[in-house]
């Protein structure tokens, strides 16, 4: 049996590796898949604490009972978001390299005064 | 004091101020005729109502007749109402204020009709007649105070009527800055009757003064400090020594105005002030003293001031301060009934002369030097009438109305226990010296030859004048009024006669008006003094001697009252003063007909004294010196550039640099660089973990 703690320091680390990816690349394409990394840190975390809580029952601090499934269902949650979003991302990627011809974050600033 | 009557006082007032109202806010679009028609009306309406009021209250009325409308002003224990009185004193009072000044409001549509601004003249003339009637109504002090502070406002309006004209504009400020001096120790004076009486309200005050016994106080204690408090107060606002510097000025105001503010009714408020206040007074001998001889002094001063100016409005000016002087005279030696007698005289007399002035500067186009007329006697025979009238008023000749008023506070300067000698004869003096001046502006103007493009044979006096009234001596000859006039110098022109209709009217008054109070000796009954008497007599008299003389003289409305002395003292003093006052005339006609190259030649030879009485004995240098230069120094110095510009503008100016300063630097975090925001997010969240890792999540 792997302690819950080795899947949570897993989970940081891959939430870790998805924040310096998306504060350090500049391709749009990296700091995309670094937003996945994210999503699917949180869910590695998900999935172990429901897994977790239902080996242990009854030991939560404030004494509630916990849904068998809803861990797992959170997770399906975030994989539907994470996927609405890679297809609108993906989308706004595609349209904009079509009109500025670059990949690079720092290019596309419209925004910035 | 509650009676069945009704006479809706607060009418009186009210009528002004609507007349100013309408004609303030629409009279722009207004053509002349109505605007006038508008302010003639309400006036008219304010001197009817209030003689109705008098007319039903008097004789037999209960008096004081106090009607209050509305709690004003309450804190704590202490009240001030809303509320309006009727007595004999403010009877006189109210009754010249409307009266003379509907007159002048008539005169002013004939002076003022090619001037610019008339509505707004018209407004301001109303406005003044609402303080005005406030004052004289006010059943307290502070409401007295309300109409004493708006008096002021309006003069300050018309003496700067003509705006555009620095010396103007500077002679408004100058009398509303020297007035403020005396508010603020009538301020001061009010406080204290508060303090001691808890009440400003007239009937409270003085029924708690009548039923205590203050005698102990009469030395230097709070009934003192009051008096001379209240005095300072009617010095600015009656323009007596060391205060009257204002007035002077003042007649950069349109002619009308000199006549009706400072002349006839406004400066008078002081005196009325003081003999409403003199059951206070009456308990302060010492403070009576410095009255009268403040009075005494500022008559005598003015006077001598008045010898050497060459401006005929100028030393109408010098006389009215020197005959407020008198009035003033009469208050400090108790003889109140005289004082405000003379001033109903001299609002007869000296609105006349001011007007007959604005006649004479209207008919030969705006000159007001006297040096330049001459000879008007035929050109303008009715001017000239009125103002011969006038001048023998001012003078003192019997029997009219100016000899009767003067000759009873002469009289009362002399026996009075307040007064003496030495006053009766300052006042003597300057009933010479008066009467020495006016018949010199009445020789200078209306005999001689017509002399107007006279060459400026004391072209010095405009270069005296002019460091102190700056733009006034020679300048305004040639702009303000002249401008406005400028159609009247084709030929010298007699005054249309809704000029003269009402120069006419008070000439007439200038004559009988002192009949009502011609004294016993000289087989009169004095009902003016009877009249006054039951406002006069209300406060108690402090020394035994003075109690005593009013209980035995019934007749005597007052201390000072004479009748127990001989007539033929009476004779002898009435004799002096007219005296004085044909040896004036002989001066003057010695002078200033018989031989007109005397002057010159005595003022030649005694340079000194003439200049110094041509510069008015530097006054107003010397306050700019003493006290002008150093406010102003210490104004810009200190407060100006130290605390405003320094501490104020610093932590004003500090505030803006700080936020600017602390916005620039956070303003490096808003670089639009979407990286640099999520390593915010990052560290904010890292943050936040950390913090509950190590304080733990409660």
């Amino acid at each position: 049996m792997i302690p819950l703690s080795w899947y949570l320091i897993l989970s940081g680390i891959l939430f870790s590796l998805g924040v310096f990816g998306f504060l350090l690349k500049r391709n749009i394409i990296t700091i995309f898949m670094s937003i996945e990394l994210m999503l699917n840190a949180v869910n590695l975390s998900f999935v172990a604490f429901a897994n977790y809580w239902n080996t242990h029952p009854g030991t939560l601090p404030s004494g509630a009972g916990v849904l068998p499934l809803s861990g797992h269902i959170f997770v399906f949650f975030v994989m539907v978001v994470a996927a609405a979003e890679a297809a609108v991302g993906l989308a706004i990627i595609i349209s904009v390299f079509r009109t500025r011809e670059t990949l690079n974050v720092d290019r596309v600033n419209l925004l910035k005064l | 004091m509650t009676n069945n009557l009704n006479l809706n006082l607060w009418v009186i007032p009210l009528l002004p101020l609507i007349g100013a109202a309408i004609n303030g806010l629409f009279g722009r679009r207004f053509k002349n005729a109505v605007v006038n028609t508008v302010a003639l009306l309400f006036t008219a309406l304010a001197f009817g109502w209030a003689l109705r009021a008098v007319w039903t209250l008097w004789p037999g009325g209960d008096t004081p007749y106090v009607e209050v409308l509305a709690p004003w002003i309450a804190a704590g224990k202490f009240s001030a109402p809303f509320g309006f009185q009727l007595d004999q004193l403010s009877m006189i009072m109210v009754l010249v204020v409307t009266g003379v000044g509907f007159l002048i409001h008539i005169y002013s549509v004939g002076y003022m009709a090619h001037e610019g601004g008339y509505y707004r003249f018209f407004a301001y003339l109303n406005l003044f007649m609402f303080f005005m009637l406030t004052l004289v109504l006010a059943n307290n002090y502070l409401l007295m105070f309300v109409g004493w502070e708006g008096v002021g406002l309006a003069s300050y309006l018309l003496i700067g009527f003509y705006f555009l004209k620095d010396s103007a504009a500077n002679a408004g400020k100058k009398a509303f800055i020297v007035n403020r001096i005396g508010d603020f120790a009538f301020l001061i004076g009010m406080f204290l009757i508060i303090q001691r009486f808890g009440s400003l309200t007239y009937t409270d005050v003085f029924s708690q003064i009548a039923k205590g016994n203050f005698s102990a106080e009469a030395g230097w204690g709070f009934f003192t400090i009051t008096g001379i408090c209240l005095l300072i107060g009617a010095t600015g606002k009656s323009a007596q020594f060391p205060l009257y510097v204002w007035l002077p000025d003042a007649m950069e105001g349109p002619t009308p105005v000199s006549a009706l503010i400072h002349a006839a009714t406004m400066v008078t408020a002081g005196i009325y002030m003081i003999a409403r206040s003199h059951a206070i007074f009456n308990l302060a001998p010492n403070a009576l003293v410095v009255v009268a001889v403040i009075g005494c002094f500022t008559a005598i001063f003015a006077a001598t001031m008045g010898l050497a100016q060459t401006d005929i409005k100028r030393v109408l000016a010098y006389s009215t301060v020197s005959q407020l002087g008198y009035m003033v005279l009469a208050c400090g030696v108790a003889a109140y009934t005289a004082g405000i007698f003379h001033l109903m005289t001299h609002a007869f007399f000296k609105a006349l002369l001011f007007l007959g002035a604005g006649s004479v500067i209207h008919a030969v186009g705006g000159e007001q030097d006297m040096r330049r007329m001459g000879g008007l006697r035929q050109k303008i025979p009715v001017t000239f009438w009125v103002m011969t009238i006038a001048t023998f008023a001012i003078a003192g000749f019997p029997p009219l109305s100016g000899f009767f008023s003067k000759d009873q506070i002469l009289g009362s300067a002399f026996h009075s226990s307040h007064g003496g000698p030495v006053l009766w004869a300052v006042g003597v003096l300057t009933a010479g010296l008066t009467s020495f001046y006016m018949f010199r502006l009445w020789f200078m103007t209306f005999f001689g030859e017509y002399k107007p493009g006279a060459v400026d044979v004391g072209e010095e006096a405009h270069a005296a004048n002019a460091p102190a009234h700056p733009g006034h001596g020679a300048a305004s000859h040639s702009h303000g009024h002249a401008d406005d006039h400028a159609h009247g110098h084709g030929g010298v022109h007699e005054s249309p006669w809704v000029m003269l209709g009402p120069l006419v009217v008070l000439a007439v008054l200038s004559i009988v008006g002192g009949w009502v109070g011609i004294p016993q000796f000289m087989g009169g009954n004095n009902h003016f003094e009877h009249f006054l008497a039951p406002v006069m007599q209300s406060g108690p008299a402090v020394t035994g001697e003075q109690a005593a003389k009013a209980e035995n003289d019934s007749t005597s409305a007052h201390a000072g009252g004479p009748s127990e002395e001989s007539a033929g003292e009476e004779w002898m003093l009435a004799g002096a003063s007219v005296g004085a006052g044909v040896f004036g005339l002989f001066f003057a006609w010695l002078l200033y007909y018989k031989r007109p190259e005397l002057p010159n030649q005595i003022t030649s030879k005694m340079h000194g004294i003439y200049l110094l009485v041509l510069h008015k004995y530097y006054i107003d240098e010397s306050y700019g010196a003493i006290f002008v230069k150093p406010l102003l120094a210490l104004s810009t110095i200190v407060l100006w550039r130290g605390v405003d510009q320094g501490v104020i503008d610093g932590l004003v100016n500090g505030a803006g640099s700080a936020s600017k300063g602390i916005g620039n630097e956070l303003r490096q975090m808003q670089s639009g660089n979407i990286r640099s925001y999520a390593s915010w997010v990052a560290v904010g969240g890292a943050a936040v973990i950390v913090f509950m890792l190590w304080w733990g999540v409660k």
